[in-house]
């Protein structure tokens, strides 16, 4: 479980995240939806420690994530733009993240095969295209199987193959009681896997709940018209 | 810590520079001894060389790689890892292959012409030492100008005006205030002046060494005083020592405020 009180964050003058309070229980999948330059990043961060934040707690399994780092063993975070070593082969990094969590059994081989990425495994990093390059952001984000799993924009680049890959790689991921965090823009995505939509905008949350609770509170059928609609009521 | 300096570590001694800076060393140590065919002189020119490029690879290669470094820093930030030895890992990765290419570089060469047996073994290891404290300040230096500037450009500028000031502008400044003050008693104020600066120290550390104060008159004689006893020895690699751990200490505290 995640437990958010009151998180503040500014970047110099610029106040990112205005005291954001959010509960995420065990076993749920849920999406983080807003504008680009929302917020979004900054409170996936903040959870995984990257983003220093002034005011307000963050629990994990009620452990103030502040005292410590040994909580992101529980973790698996797919970074919103993959960043590797330029000259290190896929097979290598792998193999590195590997040594650095200090983990035996893992399961790259299961999703290196979904994600057919065999062919790219002798490549190096810097020489990948920006999709492939994304499906070993993947590998290496589910491939250590943490209870919590925190998926940052993971559709980008990826080609449609591959997005039902994905789709199907969450689902069993939920089935097996996963917490799963997940922001994105792609709406129908969102709708796929997600049973709960939480909605920010400059740094608040304006709305929490399932997609249901959504549609209905706005009068909308469309999930698209719903978030539309969200966004003009605030703006109005 | 351990995993993210073999991880460095490796990653650098693979690296074609460090064979450069290796090969360039070694190519020194052997041209410098069958020029002078003396240990001595070519411990002395060998000083001149390093006082000044080794800060200057130091700086250069830390801040390269530093910023080389940040896609693979960033992976490694949301790994359970603790934040400090991601990047004091990474800057004992650089800082130790670098002294490796310089001890391995001039060693070899010393070694085949026999320095174990000569009288010159203490003064050039007293050599390799300060040759080792300057690459771990300079790249403690250069990782904490880092840390501050996401701009390359801007902290490349940073660093290399550091080393500048440290190499040549300081001696300037010295040498102007010498000038200046010179009616005044500067035996303490010139002391504290070079002990202030890991360069100068090391370089007057070396000079002591060898043994060759006299040439530098009277303030040769005032150093001779202090650095030549065995207390003016410890106190000035206590100093060097305090150079790399106050750029450390405040690396540590960098890293545990900033945002990624």
């Amino acid at each position: 479980m995640i437990e958010i009180n009151n998180l503040h964050k500014s970047f110099g003058k610029n106040d990112v995240l205005k005291g954001i309070d959010l509960v995420i229980p065990k076993g749920n999948t849920i999406a983080i939806l807003g504008p680009n330059g929302s917020g979004k990043t900054t409170l996936i961060k903040s959870i995984l420690g990257m983003v220093q934040y002034h005011q307000g707690t963050i629990f994990l399994d009620a452990i103030n994530i502040k005292k410590g780092w040994q909580y992101r063993k529980q973790i698996d975070y797919l970074p919103q733009i993959a960043n590797f070593p330029n000259n290190l082969k896929v097979s290598e990094l792998i193999k590195m993240i590997k040594d650095i969590r200090g983990k035996k059994n893992t399961h790259e081989n299961l999703y290196i095969d979904l994600f057919s990425l065999h062919p790219f495994l002798n490549k190096k990093l810097g020489n990948l295209s920006g999709g492939t390059k994304q499906k070993v952001n993947l590998v290496l984000a589910f491939m250590f199987n943490s209870p919590i799993i925190i998926l940052d924009e993971p559709t980008s680049g990826l080609d449609p193959i591959s997005l039902l890959v994905l789709k199907d790689i969450i689902q069993q991921q939920k089935a097996h009681g996963k917490t799963i965090l997940i922001s994105s823009h792609i709406m129908s995505f969102v709708e796929a896997v997600c049973n709960e939509v939480i909605f920010i905008l400059e740094g608040k949350i304006y709305f929490n709940g399932t997609i249901s609770a959504l549609k209905e509170e706005t009068k909308e059928d469309h999930f698209e018209h719903a978030i539309a609609h969200l966004l003009k009521t605030i703006h109005a | 810590m351990l995993k993210i300096l073999k991880y460095s570590f490796f990653d650098l001694i693979r690296s074609r520079w460090s064979y450069v800076y290796f090969a360039f060393y070694l190519l020194l140590g052997f041209v410098l001894l069958f020029l002078n065919n003396d240990v001595s002189k070519a411990v002395i020119t060998l000083m001149n060389v390093i006082i000044i490029l080794v800060p200057l690879m130091g700086t250069m290669f830390g801040i390269m790689y530093f910023y080389n470094s940040k896609e693979f820093t960033e992976l490694l930030l949301a790994q359970p890892l603790k934040r400090t030895s991601i990047f004091i890992g990474q800057y004992l990765g650089v800082a130790t292959s670098l002294s490796m290419s310089l001890i391995l570089g001039l060693g070899i060469p010393f070694f085949a012409y026999g320095i174990l047996k000569s009288e010159a073994i203490l003064d050039f290891s007293f050599l390799l030492i300060s040759g080792g404290f300057l690459t771990f300040i300079f790249t403690a230096v250069s990782f904490y100008i880092g840390l501050f500037n996401e701009n390359r450009i801007k902290g490349f500028g940073y660093a290399i005006l550091f080393w500048l000031f440290m190499a040549v502008i300081y001696d300037g400044l010295f040498l102007i205030s010498l000038i200046l003050f010179e009616e005044y008693p500067l035996d303490t104020f010139s002391l504290l002046a070079s002990m202030a600066n890991p360069i100068d120290l090391s370089r007057i550390l070396i000079l002591l060494k060898l043994d060759i104060s006299a040439l530098m008159g009277y303030t040769g004689a005032v150093f001779q005083k202090f650095f030549g006893t065995n207390w003016g020895l410890i106190v000035s690699l206590g100093v060097l020592l305090l150079w790399v751990l106050i750029p450390l200490l405040l690396i540590r505290n960098k890293v545990l405020k900033k945002d990624f």
